[in-house]
């Protein structure tokens, strides 16, 4: 069964907006790793997908109707603005210390966007730590990680077209990013899990797709 | 000699020009108020300013504007819950449209439509769901695609203790 439709991928002139665009604005980009996350999640019967980004009805429809998954989605965005603007990040490690009720090694793909990259440094190895236990062996995790420091409040919502092609609509964020990793620090984030795959896109974004040890 | 005529029947007493009384139409007033009973039949609201505590089960459509806690069951029948509508119940319904604001557990055996500005917190069991943009959710979805045997859920796998998330389907009224 193909999932693939084929679409003319339309690079933006300027993908970054500091304010909400519509849906007629979505910048659309290529993935080169999503493909092979969504051949690792299929690869298991019913698959269970932990989604981190804010709730997208086009991305539920597809990886429930078309993959069979069964979705959970937290989004963890949310919950850094919450902290930013409550003035209490240091409690945000504790809530992502018990923040997930899934079972440890229950979940068969995790999407992670770009929600590292939002994360400080005390945050970002407990999500890591979390991420890690929730994935079952052989479980795969797709992230993204910015390659270039931006000063825009603005987080996006990842919107899937395809395999192959995924729409970006920015959407207002209590901070920006607040960091930009470097491959091995990556790597160092996430010791339980392996990089099966690294591309490096025109539009400066680093797609990591993790997987666990069966 | 004699045709009979055929047109003549005996009888008790009428004369062979009447004719039988024709089915009397409603008249428009009448049909009205008819359409008017069937319409409000099908469509009931609970208000804004009503609280409902307990189990709620019904046979219709139902639009729920007011605050209700416990338990929605509409098996066969599409329930709303309206811009005002604040709902801490487990829902079950053959659709469930929303609007307001629930939180709990929603399964329908056709639909489950979050609309702009609807909030959902809570597991949804459906065959299929709409979420809008703008709209809240946060919990699991699960279509019940490709025939996933439940013995098959992983959360059957790890004997890990865990806070409880998916109470589906043990509803706990709230007793007034």
């Amino acid at each position: 069964m193909g999932l693939l439709e084929r679409l003319a991928p339309r690079r933006s002139e300027d993908g970054r907006s500091d304010r909400e665009s519509t849906a007629a604005d979505d910048p659309v980009f290529v993935t080169k790793a999503l493909r092979k996350f969504l051949a690792a999640l299929t690869a298991h019967e019913s698959p269970v997908l932990l989604d981190l980004g804010p709730v997208v009805g086009s991305n539920v429809s597809f990886f429930g109707e078309q993959l069979g998954c069964k979705i959970f989605v937290e989004d963890l965005y949310a919950d850094i603005d919450r902290h930013v603007r409550g003035n209490k990040l240091e409690e945000l490690p504790a809530l992502l210390k018990k923040r997930f009720s899934q079972l440890s090694s229950s979940v068969d793909g995790i999407l992670a966007w770009d929600l590292i990259d939002y994360l400080d440094k005390a945050s970002a190895p407990v999500l890591a730590s979390e991420l890690t236990r929730l994935l079952r062996p052989d479980g795969a995790l797709l992230a993204f990680f910015g390659t270039v420091q931006s000063s825009e409040t603005q987080y996006t919502k990842y919107i899937i077209a395809d395999e192959q092609t995924l729409k970006h609509r920015n959407y207002p964020a209590a901070r920006g990013r607040q960091t930009i990793l470097l491959n091995r620090d990556i790597i160092r984030l996430f010791p339980g899990l392996r990089v099966s795959d690294s591309f490096l896109l025109k539009n400066n974004l680093r797609e990591i797709l993790f997987r666990k040890a069966e | 000699m004699w045709k009979r005529d055929e047109a003549v029947r005996p009888s008790g007493g009428q004369s062979p020009a009447a004719q039988p009384p024709a089915p009397v139409a409603p008249s428009a007033s009448v049909r009205s108020e008819a359409t008017h009973h069937h319409l409000e039949k099908d469509i009931v609201n609970i208000g804004k300013s009503v609280v409902i505590k307990g189990e709620l089960n019904g046979s219709e459509d139902l639009t729920i504007e007011g605050h209700v806690e416990g338990t929605i069951q509409l098996r066969d029948h599409v329930l709303t819950i309206g811009p005002n509508g604040r709902i801490k119940a487990q829902v079950f319904a053959k659709s469930v449209i929303v609007l307001g604001e629930v939180t709990g557990n929603v399964t329908a055996s056709d639909k489950v439509d979050i609309r702009d500005n609807g909030s959902v917190d809570g597991d949804i069991i459906a065959p299929r769901v709409a979420i809008a943009e703008g709209a809240h959710f946060r919990g699991s979805v699960d279509m019940q695609r490709k025939g996933a045997p439940a013995a098959a859920q992983p959360k059957a796998v790890q004997p890990q203790a865990v806070a409880p998330q998916q109470a589906q389907s043990s509803p706990q009224p709230v007793r007034a």
